[in-house]
């Protein structure tokens, strides 16, 4: 492995505290330094990215005082891709009395990632999950209710008891309508200065402390410095590294990558979420793939024909005995709901075995043909109307008379910057909050667990630890003509006029699906050391290439969309390229991540916890020798036990 | 397929903007609207010529970006459909199809089929919420809320923010979208004390942002891509009238 990392020194203090676990978190809560009202108001603190995680983080901190100066890509707040989660939000509320609470959510979320989170910070996730939907219900966030007014709730794949708060299909879209409007109403206030179609290039370190960010407004194309006592990352994951995913258009990981090559370490990132129920992709036209709600498994049942032969008939002339209901078949206690991971490498096994269905065979059945029988089309309906509409709009079929094809897609990312318990990065004064940290789910995320963790983060976790670095300022005023400002602003003002000046015969899209495809054939579902090591190869002379051939059409005092794309996906290039060697060194599968030399005799996941129970953080490939430096965060389980996932 | 799309091409705010006619040939039924105009930028950059600008970022119609009229009808012809999810299938070889942006006062053109919509923010930023700072909040099953009225709210409550009911009405007017933001919070008992306030602060706010009266045509409705009903502006007018009443 010497080839590509180095090794360095271990990750010694995550600033977790010590004791019982049902108490850290309070204990944490009393020990933080506390900043008086009157000082708030002479703090400022950046938040880039208005999603779950930084819209309740910016409100939050709005409202207790602080000057918050906010930043997004989109045109407006309200847009941030959390507005495109559908299922659900998790919380410990045992509301059903079905033996749930905080410990078992708390269980559930470590054994779902596989052991390879930090029992501290889940702990304390399973346990402001109850205190996120009494905060969410006070805003009106229109939840699915009961008859007699109090909360429905279902269940999600990976768990046994029904904890799952919704509001449709568009859980996501009410959460974030919730967070951004009382974001709105501090803008309002004056407490936040929002600065939507702006974008981070660049992250400003004053004296070791993250100080303020090198920014460009999207409409004139100005660059700016923008300055602060603390700056706070929201900006989501990094699932476009693969072109085609679930992610919005413009998600992307530049925000994040310019933290890391500034000194704040990466943790995790092969840790990649494939999502096993996503329409199928449908020709090479193909710009982004649309997810179907995992809760769509509680009822749908998942099937392919038992012989190939039968895989060009229509679904209806497919006998009962005809159908493999897979999932069920291996996985009896869990059935179709088994965790995402697994229900998308078995995906992946029966269309190898060339039993898929639909266009180039890449596709599964999920049908409801039972539970219309059993429930009825009208409460069908109304559990999944949105989503079948969805469906039958981008497929033009109609899920309530043929099955739907489903297929995984790159969905979530769980890797992302390291983070304490605090959720400060190696750079003190950065914080990361959301996808963009790697902190709660390990190696696998649960369903209705992505909600839970960016309001926890927003509404609860950040006040009370950025409160506690804030404690000790404000600092220093900063002057737009200080080196290191001066300095971040024209390494942003040499990249734009170098992508401008390139002036070549390729476009950046055609560079993005290409490592696109690279990553999804050697860093997809299934990784080896052979694929690994041809797609570092691969990916180095395409991001060469890049730089000599990619045409950036227009000039960067302008709206560019090509410029923007261009810079997000030269650094998508470099993330690429790290996350194959973190996929080539963790020589054990995992969760989502699957190394083919890694499994048991029957195709399971095999983890090797006596040589990789820990989280892999990265530091930035400095210096001569041009490799990134491994530095390890050994985990411990004193309370949930590393056993084999079973899910039979 | 082949089609030829006229394009409205305008290059910044000032700029007076004009319709520009370009082929694009070899296009998949199942091709998005939107991806269809990614093949279009393609070769138009390839080709040395400036691609179209437009908004779009999730393209599974939940996040309000994109934003067209296509042969004059806001999101094209398909009903409860944003661009995004319009479908090439949808229109025939040879087909000639108009594209242009929102067209409204409040929301001026920044580039091609890109209009600045921050006027709905101001709007929110107005009174579109529920005062309940973090922290404050009770035990959610304090106050139980009755199904039928959690629906209601829940179905205005899915308004995307996209603007087309704006696009779509002669006058401009955005009513639609505030009305739809005053039933989904004044629908639910924690919106209750802030009922009145809020329709009074978010009708000011939509008029000075420059957004046209309501004369109830009901051009907005037709086009809303989430199916927002008429029937709440109706609500929305009772809330201003109860609201005006208990100020005077």
């Amino acid at each position: 492995m010497g080839d590509f990392y180095n090794d360095g020194d271990p990750i010694a203090d995550t600033a977790a505290p010590e004791g019982p676990i049902e108490t850290r978190w309070e204990r944490r809560q009393f020990n933080a330094k506390l900043v008086n009202p009157a000082n708030r108001r002479k703090l400022t603190v950046i938040v880039v990215g208005t999603g779950l995680a930084g819209g309740s983080a910016a409100a939050t901190l709005a409202e207790a005082g602080y000057k918050v100066k906010s930043y997004c890509y989109q045109d407006s707040p309200r847009r941030a891709h959390s507005i495109a989660a559908q299922g659900g939000i998790n919380a410990a509320k045992n509301y059903r009395n079905d033996g749930d609470s905080i410990y078992r959510l708390f269980y559930d979320t470590v054994k779902g990632g596989d052991f390879r989170a930090r029992e501290s910070n889940v702990y304390r996730l399973a346990t402001v999950s109850v205190n996120i939907i009494d905060q969410c219900v006070a805003q009106g966030v229109p939840f699915a209710r009961e008859y007699g007014g109090l909360l429905d709730n279902r269940s999600f794949g990976g768990t046994q008891v029904s904890r799952t708060f919704y509001a449709r299909g568009q859980t996501g879209q009410q959460l974030l309508l919730g967070a951004y409007q009382a974001m709105e109403r501090q803008i309002g206030l004056g407490n936040i200065e929002m600065n939507a179609r702006h974008e981070m290039l660049e992250l400003i370190i004053v004296d070791g402390k993250a100080r303020g960010i090198v920014v460009r407004d999207m409409v004139t194309g100005e660059i700016s410095t923008e300055m602060a006592d603390a700056v706070v990352l929201a900006s989501g994951g990094y699932g476009n590294v693969f072109f085609l995913s679930t992610n919005a258009k413009g998600c992307n990981v530049t925000a994040s990558w310019r933290a890391h090559r500034k000194g704040a370490l990466f943790a995790n990132p092969c840790y990649t979420q494939i999502h096993p129920t996503c329409i199928p992709e449908s020709g090479t036209h193909q710009s982004k793939l649309t997810l179907m709600s995992e809760s769509l498994r509680n009822d749908g049942r998942v099937w392919v024909p038992k012989d190939a032969a039968d895989c060009q008939k229509p679904a209806a002339e497919i006998a009962e005995e005809d159908r493999d209901y897979y999932l069920e078949r291996i996985y009896p206690s869990f059935g179709n709901l088994v965790p995402r991971d697994i229900a998308s490498r078995a995906a992946k096994n029966v269309c190898d075995e060339g039993r898929g269905v639909g266009p180039g065979g890449l596709g599964v059945y999920l049908d409801f043909a039972d539970a219309i029988d059993r429930l009825g089309k009208k409460a069908v309906e109304a559990k999944y109307g949105n989503l079948f509409e969805m469906y039958q709009r981008i497929t033009g079929e109609d899920p309530y008379e043929v099955p739907m094809r489903i297929y995984p897609a790159v969905h979530y990312t769980m890797g992302g910057l390291w983070v304490d318990y605090d959720l400060q990065s190696t750079v003190p004064g950065l914080f990361v909050v959301g996808e963009a940290n790697f902190s709660d789910h390990g190696a696998n995320r649960l369903g209705a667990s992505a909600l839970m963790q960016g309001l926890g983060d927003g509404y609860f976790v950040l006040p009370t630890t950025l409160g506690n670095y804030l404690a000790a300022g404000p600092f220093e005023p900063i002057a737009d003509d200080h080196e290191e400002v001066v300095a971040a602003r024209t390494e942003v003002e040499d990249r734009i006029s170098k992508l401008l000046s390139i002036n070549g015969d390729r476009t950046v899209d055609s560079f993005h699906r290409e490592l696109g495809h690279i990553m999804w054939e050697y860093c997809g579902m299934e990784r080896t050391e052979e694929g690994l090591t041809k797609a570092i190869g691969l990916i180095r002379s395409l991001k060469d290439e890049f730089w000599l051939r990619v045409k950036v059409p227009g000039t960067g005092e302008q709206l560019n969309q090509n410029l923007e794309k261009a810079g997000r996906v030269a650094d998508f290039f470099e993330l690429a390229e790290l996350m194959c060697i973190d996929a080539l060194h963790r020589r054990e599968s995992c969760g989502g991540h699957f190394r083919g030399e890694s499994q048991t005799p029957d195709g399971e996941a095999l983890r090797h916890d006596d040589e990789f129970s820990y989280v892999a953080a990265w530091e930035y490939a400095t210096g001569d020798s041009g490799k990134p430096t491994l530095h390890k965060e050994q985990l411990e389980f004193e309370y949930v036990h590393p056993s084999t996932r079973s899910y039979k | 397929m082949d089609i030829q799309v006229r394009v409205w091409r305008q290059e910044n705010r000032s700029d007076n903007g004009r319709m520009v006619t370009y082929d694009v040939k070899d296009i998949s039924p199942d091709a998005s609207f939107l991806e269809m105009l990614d093949v279009l930028n393609e070769k138009l950059i390839l080709d040395g010529d400036d691609p179209v600008a437009f908004d779009h970022d999730c393209r599974e119609g939940i996040c309000g970006a994109c934003s067209m009229v296509i042969d004059g009808v806001a999101h094209g012809p398909e009903k409860a459909t944003t661009t995004c999810q319009l479908h090439m299938r949808h229109f025939k070889n040879g087909d000639v199809i108009d594209v242009e942006p929102w067209r409204a006062a409040a929301f001026p053109v920044i580039k091609d089929l890109v209009v600045d919509r921050s006027a709905f923010d101001a709007i929110i930023a107005a009174g579109g919420y529920i005062t309940a700072p973090t922290g404050a909040a009770p035990e959610a099953h304090a106050t139980p809320v009755p199904k039928k009225d959690a629906d209601l709210a829940f179905e205005a409550a899915t308004c995307i923010g996209c603007g087309a009911c704006v696009a779509a009405c002669p006058n401009g007017s955005a009513m639609l979208f505030t009305a739809a933001k005053v039933a989904h919070l004044g629908l639910m008992p924690q919106g209750q004390p802030e009922r009145d306030t809020r329709v009074l602060d978010m009708l000011q706010a939509q008029d000075d942002a420059g957004f046209g009266g309501c004369t109830n045509m009901g051009e907005c409705t037709q086009v809303c891509p989430k199916g927002i009903p008429l029937t709440l502006i109706g609500r929305l007018n009772a809330d201003y009238r109860k609201a005006v009443r208990k100020k005077l």
